[in-house]
This record gives C-alpha cells, sequence and structure tokens, in this order.
C-alpha cells in the first residue's frame, strides 16, 4: 500500500515537467495552428540556461529564480523565432509552418553545442530540498513533492490568466475563431507574438524545473518531443486541463508499467494514446474539429492538368541525362543518384496523400520502414530471392496501410495526423523490441542485391526504373478519375458525398497506395544500402518526408519529389562541414521566407510575373 | 399526380432542442414546391435530413416509396436526388467543367479507374450541362475565381449531372443580385419543367418564390405552420404574423436583411 | 511575399554550386575514410577525433606510414546508418581511401560491416560494442578494436561472482546494447556462481528513463546487487533517484562502461562511491606508455582525455601497424597484415585475433570514489582482453562460415 502511494507521487512528480512543456504547446497550438517542432528545442534551452543561471545564483533564491528567469528567456527566445520565422509565414499553406520549426531545431541544436558544449550536464539539485521524507515508510524525495505541489498551482495561474483576463478572453477567443479576434480590432500578430512567448516560457520552466531530477543534454529536444506531442493529443489539443490530466496519466500507469512491465517502457504511451484516441477521437477534453472549419489559409491551388509536350520533352531528356550518369561521373553521383530517386519516391508517396488527399500524415516511414523490413525478414529468414522480395515488401506496407488508414481515417486534421505518429510510432516499438525476430536497434544486415543488380551501376538503373516509374504513376493517377475523387473529397467532402463519392473510401485506398509505394521506396532503399535498422521507421524519417513535401511545394503536383531531390543533395554536400546543423537550419528557413508556397510553388508564381514565361504545368 | 417524396413526422432534436419537430409533407411528381419560414424555423436542419447529412430523430423519409430514412447522402443521391447547398461547396482547384465532370465519373461508377485522363472523359456532356446554365464560356476557368452567382449556377449544373428525378435546392439564390436571381429560379422552373423533374426548394426571396413555386409549405420552430397554394399562403394569416413579426415577407428584393446567408 | 528576380538567380546559382562537389584532390597520402556521430554523439566524438589527431601527428612525424603520410578524412553521417553507407561508398570510390574506420552506434558499425564485406573493402570497427560484429555478423573484411560488450561484461561478472550476493537486480536501456550487455552479464555470472538469481531486469528507453519509477521497481525486488548498463543523462538522473531514495545503500553494484570519464565526470560530486565498474582511470598513471599518452593528450588539448580519445589513438596506431605490416594498400594484403596483427599501444601489447578479427584491447575493472568532487576509480586493475574472450570452439561456432 505504501509502495503503491510512493508510486503514485513519483508518477505525479514525473507529470510536472511534462505538463508544462505539453501546455506550451497545447497553447500555441490552440491559438495559432502551429504545429511546434521546434518545442522540445525550448525545453532544451530551458534546461541549459536554468543550468548556467543556477551557477551564478546562489542559495534557494537563486535557484527559483534561476528556474523563472530561464523561463523567461526561453520565451523571449520564442519572440524571436516567432518574429523573425514564423510570421512571415502565416499566411502559407496550412502546417508549412512546420518545416520552420523545423529549422529552428538544427539551428538551436548547433548553437547549444557551441555555447555548452558536448557533454551532459548534471542538474544542480535544489537547495533546501536535497532529502526525502518518509511516507507510510517509502522514501519520497522533496523535490518531488515539491514539484507535485507547483504544478496545480501553474495550471490554476494558467486557467486564472485565460479565464480571467482580457488578454486571456482573447486568447481563447482566438483558439475559436481567428478572424473574429481581427475583426475585434486586435492585432492579431502580436497577440500570436504573445502567445508564443507564453508557450515557449512554460517549455523553458519545464526545462529548468527538472534540472534536479536530471540534467541537459543536447538530445532532449528530440526525447522529449513524442511525449509531449502525445499528452497534448490525449489531453485534446488546445485544452490545458486535458494536457494536466494526460501528463499525470501517461506518468502515472508508465510508473506502474516499469514495475510490473519492464519491457513496456518503449511503447506504453503509444498504446494509452491510440486506445483513448479510438474511444473519445478528439482526446481528453478536446473539441470536436470541424472540417474546414479553420479554413484552408492561403491561395486555392491551381487546377491540374497532364503536363504538356514541352515538359514531357523535358522530363525525358532530365531522364535520358540520369541514364548517362554512370558514364559520365563518378560512381559515387551513381549511389547518390539512388539516394535521391528512393527518397524521391517515398516523398512523392507521401505527398499523394498529403497534398491531392489533404491527410497530413505525421506516419508517413512506417510504410517506408515496413517495406524495407519486410524484404529483409524475407531474406534473412525464408532467403526469399531478392525479386520476391522486392515485390511483397509493397505488400506489406500496403497491409499495414490498410489497418493505419482504417483506424486513423475516422478522425481529420491534426488529429489524424497525431494518430497516424502514434501507430508509426506502435510500429516502430515493435521493431525496436522485438529484438529475436527484427534484430531490434541492431537491425538486419546483409541484404543485398541479387547477382544480376549486384553492381552500383545496374542497381542504379534498377532504381531508375522502378522509381521513376513509381513518381510517373503517381503522378498519372493525380491525373485519373481516382486522383480527381481524392481532391474532390479534400476540396469538399460535403459535396463529394452528396454526388455519391465515398469520400473516406477514396482516402482509404489512396493512404494504402501511397503506403504500398513508400514500400517500394523502403526495399529500394534496403537492397541498395544491404541493411536496415529501426531508425527507418522512426519520427524523424517521417518528418524528413513531409519537410521535403513542404518545402517543395504541397501545393504542385512535382513538390514532393523537387522538395526530396534538393534536400538531399544539398545534405550531402552540406553534411561535409562541421556547423552544417546551423548551416542547414539557416538555409531552410530562408526558403520558407523566400518561398512560402515552397520551392516549385514559389516558382511558378515567379515564372507567372516574369514575362518570358506561364508555365502551366508543375 | 402521385408523389416522389414522402416525409413523415420528421423530428430533429439538437442537446433535446426541438429543431424540427413532427414535419410531414409530399412533393408530387413535377412539382416545385418551396419550403419557407423565417430564420431558424428549421429549413436546412430539414434538408439535411432529407438527404442523410443529419440522421432524424424520429420520422420517415420515403422517395419512390421506398424508405430511405438515415441512408447516407452518396446513397441518396445514386437513387436519382440531387442537391444544392446553401452555402456552396463546389472543388476549388478544379476548373468549372472539371466539376461537373467529376460528377458523372462518380454517376458512371468511374471513381476507382486509374487509368483513364479524368479531365477528357464526360467532357461533351458536362459542356451540355453548362449550356444549360448558361455558362459554356466559363468551362476551362478555375473554380476558385468564380463569381458567386456563377458558382451557384454552376452547382445546379452539378446537381443535373446524374439526370435527377428530385432535386433538393437550399437556398438556390442566396448571395445573388436580384436580377439574376429571377433569371435563375425561371431557369430551374424551366429545366424543372422540360426534363420533368420534381423540385424542392427554400428561398428568401418571396418574389421569387411566389413568382414559381407551385406551392409552399412554410415551417416556423421547427412546425407546419402552413401549407397550400401560392394564393392560399399569400393570405394566411398565421404565415402573415409569423412574417409581419419578422418582417421580412414582403422585404426589399436584396434579401440581405435577413442575414442568414450573411456568413456564406 | 514577392521575390526579386536577382534574389532568386543568386539562389539559383547557390543551388547549382552546391548539386557539383568539388572533386578531390589527389595528394600522395595514404587516406583513411572516418565516418561518425560527430554531432549527434558529440560528447564522445571528440574526444575520440582529438585522440585521432594526437596520434596521426606523432605517425606522420616519425614519417608516416610506408612512405606516405597518413590522412584522415572525417564524415558525419548524422547517426542515420542508410547515409554511413552513403558515405562509406563515397569515401571508398571517390576520395581513395584505402580502409574505412569509426562509429560508435553498434548499428552503424554492422551496417559498414555489411557494406565493407559485400564491397570487398576493409573495416576496423574501432569503438562499437555489440558481439556481433565480429561473431554471428562477423565477415572477413571486418576487424574490430574496442573491448566488446561480451568482454567487458564478463570482466564485471568474474568480480560479482567473488562476493556473497545472490540476488542481482539488472537496469539497461531497452535496446539491442542494453540486451547483450544483461544477456553477456547474466552468462557469464552464472556460469561462474551457478545459484545466483536474477530477480528483476529494468528496461528503461534509452535517455527516456523514469527514474524514480525504476527504483522504486528495483527497491521492490530487494536485490542483493544491482547491474547497471544505463549510462548518459539515464545514468545522472539513476543515480541521483538511487542516492536519494537510499537504493545503494547496503548493495554491491556493478557499472558497464560507468567509470569511463565520459560518462562519470558529468555526475560530479554525485557519482556513486563504491560501485564495481569499467572505466579509464587517467588520472591515475604513475608511469609507462599509459602515462606517456595521457601528458601528450592534456600538453596538447589542455583538457583531460577520455576513453574515446584512446580508442581513437589507437585505432590510428592500429591502422599504421597494419598498413605496415602489409606493405601495400590493397585490401587482400591489408586483411592479411591485420590478421594476427599485434601493435604496441598505451595499455600494452594488443592482438588482433586471426579467428575472430577481435582485438584484445581489455579494460580497466575498478571500484568508484569520490575525489575532489569528481568520481574516478580506485583500485583498479588492467583487465587483458584475451583473457574474456569465449574459446576457438565457441567462436567458431559463433562466426558464420566464410
Amino acid at each position: 500500500m505504501g509502495l503503491i502511494f510512493a508510486q503514485l507521487l513519483t508518477g505525479l512528480a514525473n507529470a510536472a515537467a511534462l505538463f508544462l512543456v505539453a501546455s506550451g504547446l497545447s497553447l500555441i497550438f490552440g491559438v495559432t495552428r502551429i504545429v511546434n517542432f521546434s518545442h522540445g528545442s525550448f525545453y532544451m534551452l530551458g534546461a541549459f540556461i536554468g543550468y548556467s543561471l543556477m551557477q551564478v545564483l546562489p542559495g534557494a533564491i537563486g535557484f527559483w529564480s534561476s528556474v523563472l528567469l530561464a523561463g523567461v528567456a526561453v520565451g523571449i527566445i520564442g519572440v524571436i523565432v516567432e518574429i523573425l520565422v514564423l510570421r512571415p509565414v502565416y499566411k502559407a499553406p496550412e502546417l508549412f509552418q512546420l518545416v520552420a520549426t523545423f529549422g529552428v531545431i538544427l539551428v538551436i541544436q548547433d548553437l547549444a553545442l557551441l555555447i555548452w558544449g558536448a557533454e551532459d550536464v548534471l542538474g544542480p539539485r535544489a537547495p533546501g530540498l536535497k532529502g526525502i521524507v518518509r511516507i507510510m515508510g517509502e522514501p519520497v524525495p522533496k523535490f518531488d513533492l515539491a514539484l507535485i505541489a507547483i504544478t496545480p498551482f501553474v495550471l490554476f495561474a494558467l486557467w486564472y490568466l485565460l479565464t480571467k483576463t482580457r488578454v486571456g478572453i482573447l486568447v481563447r477567443a482566438a483558439t475559436q475563431d481567428r478572424e473574429m479576434v481581427g475583426a475585434l480590432g486586435v492585432n492579431q500578430a502580436w497577440l500570436f507574438t504573445g502567445v508564443f512567448f507564453l508557450g515557449a516560457a512554460l517549455a523553458g520552466l519545464g526545462g529548468a524545473i527538472q534540472l534536479p531530477k536530471g540534467g541537459a543534454d543536447l538530445l532532449m529536444d528530440f526525447t522529449i518531443l513524442a511525449s509531449i506531442f502525445v499528452v497534448v493529443v490525449i489531453g485534446g489539443m488546445g485544452s490545458l486541463p486535458g494536457a494536466y490530466i494526460a501528463a499525470v496519466l501517461i506518468s502515472v500507469l508508465n510508473v506502474f508499467g516499469v514495475s510490473y512491465l519492464p519491457q513496456s517502457t518503449l511503447v506504453l504511451m503509444f498504446v494509452v494514446m491510440a486506445v483513448v484516441l479510438t474511444i473519445r477521437p478528439y482526446g481528453l477534453l478536446g473539441r470536436e474539429e470541424k472540417a474546414g472549419e479553420h479554413g484552408q489559409v492561403g491561395e486555392p491551388e491551381l487546377p491540374i492538368k497532364p503536363a504538356s509536350l514541352t515538359i514531357r520533352l523535358l522530363v525525358l531528356a532530365l531522364i535520358a541525362l540520369l541514364a548517362c550518369l554512370p558514364f559520365v561521373a563518378p560512381s559515387f553521383f551513381t549511389i547518390l543518384a539512388t539516394d535521391v530517386i528512393v527518397f524521391c519516391l517515398f516523398a512523392a508517396s507521401l505527398h499523394f496523400i498529403l497534398g491531392l488527399g489533404g491527410l497530413v500524415s505525421f506516419g508517413h516511414a512506417a510504410f517506408f520502414g515496413t517495406g524495407a523490413y519486410v524484404a529483409a525478414l524475407l531474406v534473412t529468414y525464408v532467403g526469399t530471392p531478392m525479386e520476391l522480395a522486392f515485390l511483397l515488401a509493397p505488400v506489406g506496407a500496403f497491409l499495414l496501410a490498410i489497418i493505419i488508414g482504417w483506424l486513423c481515417l475516422r478522425l481529420s486534421g491534426v488529429y489524424f495526423a497525431m494518430l497516424t505518429l502514434a501507430l508509426a510510432q506502435l510500429v516502430w516499438s515493435l521493431v525496436f523490441q522485438w529484438d529475436d525476430f527484427t534484430g531490434g536497434d541492431d537491425g538486419l544486415v546483409d541484404i543485398w542485391p541479387s547477382a544480376w543488380l549486384r553492381d552500383t551501376t545496374s542497381y542504379f538503373y534498377f532504381t531508375m526504373v522502378i522509381g521513376i516509374g513509381g513518381i510517373l504513376f503517381l503522378r498519372h493517377l493525380a491525373h485519373s478519375p481516382f486522383g480527381y475523387a481524392l481532391r474532390a473529397s479534400r476540396d469538399s467532402a460535403r459535396q463529394a458525398e452528396a454526388t455519391g463519392i465515398h469520400t473516406k473510401r477514396i482516402q482509404w485506398v489512396s493512404f494504402a497506395i501511397a503506403g504500398a509505394l513508400a514500400g517500394v521506396a523502403g526495399a529500394l532503399f534496403v537492397f541498395s544500402k544491404g541493411s536496415v535498422f529501426p531508425v527507418e521507421l522512426e519520427i524523424a524519417k517521417s518528418f524528413d518526408g513531409l519537410i521535403v513535401v513542404f518545402l517543395g511545394g504541397v501545393k504542385t503536383l512535382s513538390g514532393g519529389v523537387v522538395g526530396a531531390a534538393a534536400l538531399t543533395l544539398v545534405q550531402d554536400y552540406i553534411t561535409r562541414f562541421e556547423y552544417w546543423r546551423l548551416a542547414l537550419g539557416l538555409l531552410i528557413i530562408l526558403v520558407v521566407i523566400i518561398a512560402p508556397n515552397g520551392i516549385v510553388g514559389s516558382l511558378r508564381k515567379l515564372a507567372h510575373w516574369l514575362p518570358f514565361g506561364r508555365s502551366k504545368s508543375t | 399526380m402521385t408523389s416522389i417524396l414522402q416525409v413523415t413526422g420528421l423530428t430533429k432534436h439538437f442537446d433535446g432542442l426541438a429543431a424540427v419537430s413532427d414535419v410531414s409533407f409530399e412533393v408530387k411528381r413535377g412539382e416545385l414546391l418551396a419550403l419557407i419560414g423565417p430564420n431558424g424555423a428549421g429549413k436546412t436542419t430539414c434538408f439535411n435530413m432529407l438527404m442523410g447529412q443529419l440522421k432524424p430523430t424520429a420520422g420517415k423519409v420515403e422517395f419512390n416509396g421506398r424508405d430511405i430514412t438515415g441512408l447516407p447522402p452518396r446513397k441518396v443521391w445514386r437513387l436519382g436526388i440531387g442537391r444544392t447547398f446553401q452555402i456552396t461547396g463546389t472543388y476549388p482547384s478544379m476548373t468549372v467543367v472539371e466539376n461537373i465532370q467529376m460528377a458523372l465519373l462518380s454517376h458512371h461508377r468511374r471513381l476507382f479507374d486509374f487509368k483513364s485522363y479524368a479531365h477528357l472523359e464526360y467532357k461533351k456532356e458536362a459542356i451540355n450541362l453548362l449550356e444549360l446554365v448558361g455558362m459554356p464560356e466559363q468551362a476551362e476557368r478555375a473554380c476558385a475565381i468564380l463569381a458567386y452567382g456563377d458558382l451557384k449556377r454552376l452547382e445546379l449544373a452539378i446537381a443535373l449531372a446524374h439526370e435527377p428525378s428530385l432535386l433538393l435546392m437550399d437556398e438556390p439564390t442566396a448571395g445573388m443580385a436580384p436580377r439574376e436571381r429571377i433569371a435563375l429560379m425561371q431557369l430551374t422552373a424551366d429545366i424543372v419543367e422540360q426534363r420533368n423533374i420534381s423540385a424542392l426548394f427554400t428561398e428568401h426571396d418571396m418574389d421569387v418564390v411566389f413568382a414559381h413555386a407551385h406551392r409552399i409549405i412554410v415551417l416556423n420552430r421547427g412546425e407546419v405552420i402552413a401549407s397550400g397554394s401560392v394564393e392560399q399562403i399569400r393570405n394566411d394569416a398565421q404565415v402573415r404574423e409569423v412574417y409581419l413579426g419578422g418582417g421580412t415577407l414582403y422585404q426589399s428584393a436584396d434579401g440581405s436583411a435577413d442575414g442568414e446567408h450573411s456568413h456564406a | 511575399m514577392k521575390l526579386d528576380r536577382r534574389t532568386f538567380f543568386a539562389s539559383l546559382a547557390l543551388v547549382g554550386s552546391l548539386a557539383l562537389p568539388a572533386f578531390a584532390t589527389a595528394a600522395d597520402t595514404i587516406k583513411i575514410g572516418e565516418i561518425n556521430h560527430y554531432k549527434r554523439m558529440a560528447a564522445f566524438a571528440e574526444p575520440y577525433k582529438k585522440g585521432i589527431e594526437l596520434a596521426l601527428d606523432e605517425v606522420n612525424g616519425a614519417g608516416g606510414v610506408l612512405g606516405k603520410p597518413l590522412e584522415f578524412i572525417f564524415r558525419d553521417d548524422q547517426g542515420k546508418p542508410g547515409e554511413a553507407v552513403k558515405i562509406a561508398e563515397e569515401l571508398m570510390t571517390r576520395e581513395g581511401t584505402v580502409m574505412i574506420t569509426g562509429t560508435i552506434l553498434s548499428n552503424i558499425g554492422l551496417a559498414i560491416s555489411s557494406l565493407a564485406a559485400e564491397k570487398k573493402f576493409l573495416y576496423l570497427a574501432s569503438e562499437p560494442l555489440a558481439d556481433s560484429i565480429v561473431w554471428e555478423k562477423g565477415n572477413k573484411y571486418t576487424f574490430r578494436l574496442r573491448a566488446s560488450t561480451h568482454m567487458q561484461a564478463s570482466m564485471l561478472a568474474e568480480a560479482a561472482s567473488k562476493t556473497d550476493a545472490k540476488t542481482f537486480a539488472t537496469i539497461a536501456p531497452n535496446y539491442a546494447y542494453g540486451k547483450d550487455a544483461v544477456a553477456a552479464f547474466k552468462k557469464a555470472l552464472t556460469a561462474l556462481k551457478p545459484d545466483a538469481e536474477f530477480v528483476t531486469e529494468q528496461w528503461p528507453a534509452l535517455f527516456k528513463i523514469d527514474a524514480g519509477a525504476e527504483v522504486q521497481a528495483i527497491e521492490r525486488a530487494k536485490p542483493d546487487a544491482i547491474y547497471n548498463v544505463t549510462f548518459g543523462g539515464d545514468l545522472a538522473k539513476f543515480v541521483r533517484e538511487g542516492t536519494t531514495r537510499g537504493l545503494f545503500d547496503g548493495r554491491d553494484v556493478y557499472g558497464l562502461l560507468t567509470g569511463e570519464p565520459e560518462y562519470i565526470d558529468p555526475l560530479k560530486d554525485e557519482a556513486p562511491e563504491g560501485w564495481t565498474v569499467t572505466g579509464y582511470p587517467w588520472y591515475d598513471f604513475e608511469e609507462g606508455d599509459n602515462k606517456t599518452f595521457v601528458d601528450a593528450y592534456m600538453a596538447r588539448y589542455d583538457e583531460r582525455p577520455g576513453i574515446g580519445s584512446l580508442v581513437g589513438y589507437m585505432t590510428v596506431q592500429s591502422i599504421a601497424a597494419g598498413i605496415t605490416a602489409a606493405g601495400s594498400t590493397d585490401t587482400d594484403a591489408l586483411i592479411a597484415g591485420f590478421e594476427g596483427l599485434d601493435v604496441d599501444t598505451p595499455v600494452g601489447k594488443i592482438h588482433f585475433r586471426e579467428i575472430d578479427h577481435q582485438a584484445t584491447m581489455g579494460a580497466f575493472v575498478g571500484t568508484t570514489a569520490l575525489k575532489d568532487g569528481a568520481g574516478i576509480m580506485v583500485d583498479w586493475s588492467y583487465k587483458d582482453g584475451a583473457d574474456y574472450l569465449p574459446s576457438d570452439e565457441e567462436v567458431a561456432k559463433l562466426r558464420p562460415a566464410e
């Protein structure tokens, strides 16, 4: 009994930092609709800044003022990010801003490395709260009790701010209806800035306040990211009490999971999330998100037409040029081109559902990885010849996409995105955990192509045929009646349903097709690299896909492919330099700001502007 | 004249509040029936239950003698009911003609066709429909840049694509200039007559209603308070009371005073 | 947002220049490709790189290898195996390197090892610990320098077998390395002490430990001794919660790698006392090659060496010796050169075994203590890796037939 109570207290204490960080994310999303990937970086900065301040400010007063000052400092950093990076792109297509926040992650990672060095720092203990008290005979750290006491207070303070003050009422009004707030004569830009300050400050506070339980390191930005997304989604996007309940739920369950099911540490959170969203699709305290409620930001997409003869010839010439590569360039370029094509196919498959279907999947890597793993497992265990494994890989990815699509398509918008993320993480943890079968983190190795493709050049041609074939197939699909039905379902589900289109079924099929083609990309990948590891189905891989699709241009047909090719080539070049993350981050932010319609979208606009060209097809 | 649509005891509660209660009426073949009533009378709710966008709390909807209560909109559509919405819902990323082609592709069950080029399919039929509503010259324009009145006409063309036997039109002329309204309603009336289809429509503009409706049903606070010919309704004391209370029965033709489509 | 034409063409030019990386100029050096997670694992990769650069200067100062200077090409793989394979192929085909070395993460080591076998190119896995690199997944083209998980876990199991502890708890990060480390420890300990009993196994997610809960769970099992495999931020949290809640009081604790400066230094004055650990007591050498290396390192960088520094240094020494023994940079000659190669290093003579290509580099085992507000190892001794490797018959069974 005593132990169970003590475990409960541990869970409540763990919930503190999680809640602080998650509430900031929830607030920012609620008001600005920005999915802030860089929120974990704010958390990391809070920890490092808090640590530095604690070295200077002595005693208990110094400790607590360091925590507060770290919050303020990170809040100010949040404001800088908002003004410099996000404000120029508020009018961009929905979710485009997440690309900018991804750039911010990279920049902050390198800056933190420059300032605080590579070594982990251990957080100072809270003066006066170092010991334990015994509750029912069990030791409970005093600092845990302090955290348990502080969190409801913060929740109350936020609640008071949001419900009892004028600013708060405006913020809440903005979470319901952004245009309305604008109509009230409130400067929306500064309201957003203010919210960003508060959200970032909460993340900073969370980072600083967890110092006595841990410390600061350069990986903590990504390690907390998945957890806070889960908390926000379980609680209900935009709901602070929901975030609190979810943080407590996750933390307490985790404590008992650790004790009674030690192997559960990877999956537990995502299982809870999947269960909650299955029962309550909009989270515990979330509001139902009506389709199109927030309007399609930005200009509507232009009608599409199959490429003109000129463009077709141009593409053909490009392909022919690519085919000459092995004869004119050193063999490394063949390898690089293989990588580029594989990533382009992956991006094109994501772009198909994201751009044409309006289905923002945060878990697309699950299908890429599944394709790769199905092939690798077949080769490893059954000695399947490469050709057969290659055919079965997309089948595996297709089946997984059928299941995940069925579960996720009951939701829409950001909730759909989050559920895909959770399920993809489940797949990832399965692969990661089940090491007897999948090799766990050590992966599956020695998965090489058959003799006739063993050579780099032959494999490059094989990749060209399959990869470019897949991309062209998807492109053709966009022009087919099915592709039109998919766009119709995105443009106006109501109208589509009222004219006989089973929108969910169309979306489901497209999701499965996209999954299968991602699986093809995965199979191409595994035979080109000879090995596969769980990182291929990680969140970061899914994010890579998202980034390139947005960067290339969601509202264009070739956005995914162009974005993927551009990023792979730039990355290959830029990672040769020491501070490549800083450079790449800045470059991404720059592209986002100059080309808010993505590379292709903005080039097309530019072409429209210039006297010499009004090219219609892209 | 037999009835094509039979509505019996249709009721809808939202959180215990009755939006529509016990509404019964029928649409006869070839009839142009108007459903009128002040703001919040339950007209749109009623419409949404007819085609399945909303599930009724109670009541029955029969189409050609077949019970279609609670069927999803796409199935109702396949049975031969076309619909337009108060707030248009066309596909902004497609051209005008493609919007109609989409409905035609759906009608011909070609949605899972991965092979053809969609923009080449049923183009002639689509252009014919555009001609019918008088906008063939707009065929290749992007739908997103269409004027509101044109969108309304486009919606009508789309609703006619699968040769429905019944048209449901929720405020077909909302947001249009007075002259356009009359023209569109005249067009609708002509189509109904030529193609021998029936139509049920809601409308704010009484001039439009009185000029074209064969029969009128008046809803107030979710209940039918009157039904009958144009003349009967014009002289119904209760209707006058309701409308004079709301002050909108003989309002000026621009119709914007009621505000219902201001957010359109 | 408008875009003026000049910016556009400027950015086009930029993209163009990026797409055509400069071709490497051939110089008269022997090039070694070094792939690592310089950003992702900066705390480990930086001392490692410094160790390499120190040794490179020494080797080249003494006239290089085969009459040519040795040159390392350092590349960052972002911590992604796929990326590492691409870079390895570039290093092999375009940069003119004669062999590949590097990586800390085992999965990337395995990926490069597989590629090495496929492309018939030599790979010296310097730091990755996974046993499978030389055993289950071992191949002709891959050698490994550092003492593997199996070797280091066996050293701790040997120490644990000499105590009265009967019941053991284990805590390890929930991924391949953690699982290998626990399995190796259990196997070695059970062999030495058949009545040892494992009462609980805790598997926190890597870098996401819920330390309070883990400590409570271990406490609930009331073990005599604890075997710790956590490291980095997880270790810090575990030690702090465990100390605060009195978990370590009266219990033997064995910590794999816990005594390595990279891991114990961040703990500062909260470093656990009395744990039996593997590590690197650089501060305690009084004489000999160990001392010489530490002094040279500190003189050059004005900071303490880590275990990574030592491994980096020994990597260059091994490569120089291997190429010298081969007498050529041809892959087959290099393999012959490395097989059975003896290298003089700061820790003594190490030997690259013919049977599994594992080097016999050992590890320092000692007890942790606090001195001047920092964790150190006392009563340490250097255990020769050769003594902690399975018998040749067992190894032959583990390795795939060639």
